[in-house]
């Protein structure tokens, strides 16, 4: 990067040579891949890979889905060579996201054949799993979609799925499920409404508000479980949302499990990433709150309430994320754990920036590492020489690898993290 | 409120040079004295509203204080709690200079132990005057590989460091999981997941054992108070401090002055990851003796609010990870004496922190007392 300072127009050369870069890890990376799978996935295994797509007392049962395990991967391992290969020519480059995302497709599913091969395995299980998984993760990035769009980090989404399922347990068990949700809803937002003033009336610094809220409310919700709750145990004891099956269309095969047959917070998760989407690049309102995160002081010349833009937006997405962690405990255990979102808001955050700001990308995103763990989860079952850990592992990787392969290019909101002070 | 001469940011900045007088009296010292008095009456209406009466929240502050300076043992709880603190909170500050957000001090703090704890039960033989730096070296060299990464993907790919630190934490608990279980790591005849122990001779002596054998206090205080004059040294003296700190505070101005940034970034992340690393050393070397899941145990996260009440600065940072360090002792005789459970030390420390980074807010709530300089906060990370 410093050769290209003398440059008459650094900045282009800048991103060309990144880009380039990046091209070529992604190209290495898939050739990696490519070894490994057909070295690992593909050498000492013998039969067929049995995929369960359907139970047999599903109305329309579908076949099992038979691969031949060992043909499968040596095709997949081509397949992955020709694409990293594929970066190294010319015009690599165009194709880097492109190759890369099918290229980590390809591997989970050579390996999902490797670890099946001689076994049976329910695809359609393990696609429903992914999908609850996913759902507070998606949650948790829809509501940083909110906050950044705005230009408004919020770190704090942990801190506010942490506060929705402290809520959601307490209240869901002095009021019933609904009121639970419903105050799980509201104290979401209301520490959105906190971190806003924090950045935007007292103009704190966006990063340490916040650190702060998730300390506060990890300190908080902990202190008052074990010192109330254990105590009191009618008091974090709450109903949990069963699953309701919509008719018909929970009885396609694969697809009906995984989206139609699911609890209040799938369905939720789903309709709240297509109004965000909606709302954010289809309406008015939503231009301006964009306009407020990309260059607020052009917004505010134009007439728009850039504080209260940013108020009302990170308060929503507080209210988000205050649902996004009902899910925990009105959506799955009925009790309250200490710290028990186990750090899935700043998962939400990394699927919030993989998802490139976008509600949509966020809920891919989700779905990925909502995939990850499951699949780690019904591994267990099949008996894999990879140690679990590794499997826990790759997720992670996988992001880190996403995020240097593609992240480049996608862009935060141009003001994000900037505090707005009007003239 | 607004009895502040509205000036220029510039020459408030050379006013402030010129003449550090009531402004840095008050952000200095009142402001943190200010918030810790505050906090604590939150946190006395906190128990009172979950119930607690009046004269338990006495006696449950007086152990606090009694927990954490109120004796030769609470002071060396303090400053037991306290080192790896401010170890990692140095890492943390130096790269907030930097402009880099690490979040990854959890994962290079447990890394840093771990290869400690290995190189220290490797070569039992050893004397100690050769084990025991080499332990420390170990553990800061792991760290600065393991946050390297990092560093290396934001210079080469641009990948956020944030996302890709959260990552590599939480890689790290898994990869301590996995090596905790084998045979060549795991402690002879144990099923769970632990290490052996590193012998004595890895050990961080103990300072004071010869008044009383339970004073944990160790020599990893030297190491913090060196490492705490090496920051200092290194971000205001030295060249390659100044060109973190140009790199933090203006990446562009910095790129057209010939500084190579790419450079910087691997080179501030090694730092403070070396930092975290050494933290991590510490606590095996000095705390535990040995490795177990989770020995971290939230220092890496509680380092980076001992960063931001620092401002980053290095002494700024001493100061407020033995405040830390105190509360932590305190909570933990608190919960003892009072039954007070400790969390409480989290909403304490929470509130903290928003008072003193927040000093517009601290003037809304006490319009008097305060001068109206609109000196927000130090570096921006």
């Amino acid at each position: 990067m410093t050769e290209v300072v003398e440059t008459a127009s650094p900045k282009v050369s800048k991103i060309d040579t990144r880009e380039a870069r990046q091209a070529k890890i992604v190209g290495t990376v898939l050739i990696g891949l490519a070894l490994f799978t057909g070295l690992v996935f593909g050498s000492d295994i013998s039969g067929n890979a049995t995929f369960r797509l359907s139970r047999p007392t599903d109305p329309w049962a579908l076949p099992n889905l038979i691969v031949p395990a060992a043909p499968f991967n040596y095709i997949v391992a081509a397949l992955l060579a020709f694409l990293g290969a594929r970066q190294f020519l010319r015009g690599g480059v165009r194709w880097t996201s492109l190759s890369l995302g099918i290229g980590l497709a390809l591997v989970v599913m050579a390996f999902l054949v490797w670890a099946t091969a001689d076994k049976a395995f329910s695809l359609t299980g393990m696609l429903q799993a992914t999908m609850v998984r996913a759902v507070p993760i998606a949650l948790g990035a829809l509501a940083g979609v909110l906050c950044e769009r705005v230009a408004v980090i919020n770190i704090a989404i942990e801190g506010m799925l942490l506060a929705g399922a402290f809520t959601g347990a307490l209240m869901g068990s002095l009021v019933g499920g609904w009121g639970g949700l419903l105050s799980a809803v509201v104290i979401g937002g209301l520490f959105g409404f906190i971190l806003a003033a924090l950045v935007v009336t007292y103009r704190m610094d966006q990063i340490i508000a916040g650190v702060v809220i998730n300390l506060f409310v990890l300190g908080l919700t902990s202190y008052v479980s074990s010192q109330v709750f254990a105590e009191h145990r009618f008091l974090n004891n709450a109903p949990v949302f069963r699953s309701w099956k919509i008719p018909i269309l929970g009885d396609i095969p694969v697809i009906g499990p995984m989206f139609f047959n699911q609890n209040l917070f799938v369905y939720g998760a789903l309709i709240l990433v297509a109004t965000a989407t909606y709302y954010l690049f289809y309406t008015r309102m939503g231009l301006r709150a964009r306009a407020v995160g990309e260059h607020p002081r052009a917004a505010d010349t134009l007439g728009i309430d850039v504080y209260w833009t940013r108020y009302v937006h990170v308060t929503l997405g507080g209210m988000v994320a205050g649902f996004g962690g009902a899910w925990f405990t009105l959506g799955s255990v009925g009790r309250f754990d200490e710290n028990m979102t186990g750090g899935r808001g700043f998962i939400g955050l990394a699927a919030m920036i993989f998802g490139r700001w976008h509600p949509v990308g966020a809920l891919m995103a989700a779905l990925v590492f909502g995939f990850a763990d499951s699949l780690q989860q019904k591994l267990a079952l099949l008996n894999t020489p990879i140690p679990s850990e590794f499997l826990a592992m790759s997720p992670y990787i996988a992001t880190i690898i996403v995020v240097a392969g593609l992240i480049g290019r996608a862009r935060a909101p141009a003001a994000d993290g900037k505090p707005y002070v009007k003239e | 409120m607004s009895d502040a001469p509205k000036l220029d940011d510039l020459s408030r900045k050379l006013l402030e040079r010129a003449a550090p007088g009531r402004a840095q009296f008050e952000d200095l010292v009142v402001v943190p004295v200010f918030a810790v008095i505050v906090a604590l009456i939150l946190g006395a209406l906190t128990m009172l509203a979950t119930d607690v009466d009046l004269p338990t929240i006495g006696r449950s502050y007086v152990a606090l204080l009694q927990g954490s300076v109120g004796s030769l043992n609470a002071i060396s709880e303090t400053l037991t709690a306290a080192a790896p603190l401010v170890l990692a909170g140095l890492g943390l500050a130096l790269g907030f200079r930097t402009g880099l957000l690490n979040i990854g001090a959890e994962g290079q703090i447990l890394m840093g132990g771990m290869a400690a704890v290995i190189v220290g039960f490797s070569f039992p033989g050893a004397p100690f005057v050769l084990l025991m730096p080499a332990c420390l070296i170990a553990g800061a060299l792991a760290g600065a590989a393991y946050a390297s990464i990092a560093g290396y993907l934001r210079a080469a790919t641009g990948a956020h460091e944030v996302i890709s630190t959260i990552m590599l934490n939480l890689i790290s608990y898994r990869l301590i999981d996995y090596l905790l279980r084998q045979p060549w790591i795991q402690k002879e005849g144990r099923a769970d997941p632990i290490s052996k122990s590193v012998p004595d001779s890895a050990e961080l002596p103990r300072l004071l054992e010869w008044i009383d054998p339970n004073l944990r206090v160790h020599a990893g205080v030297f190491l913090v108070l060196i490492a705490v004059l090496v920051v200092y040294w290194v971000l205001f003296r030295s060249k390659i401090g100044f060109e973190f700190r140009a790199s933090g505070e203006s990446p562009d101005a910095a790129r057209y002055a010939g500084i190579r940034s790419g450079l910087i970034i691997v080179a501030a992340m090694a730092a403070a990851g070396a930092l975290a690393g050494l933290a991590g050393a510490n606590q095996v070397l000095g705390v535990l003796g040995r490795a177990t899941p989770g020995f971290s145990a939230g220092i890496g996260f509680d380092a980076i609010a001992v960063a931001l009440m620092g401002r980053s600065h290095p002494f700024g940072v001493l100061l407020a990870g033995l405040l830390f360090g105190a509360l932590e002792a305190g909570g933990r005789q608190m919960q003892v004496d009072a039954g007070v459970s400790i969390d409480l030390i989290g909403i304490i420390q929470a509130l903290i922190i928003v008072f003193i980074a927040a000093p517009l807010l601290v003037r809304a709530i006490f319009p008097w007392g305060f001068r109206g300089s609109d000196k927000a906060k130090g570096p921006t990370p």
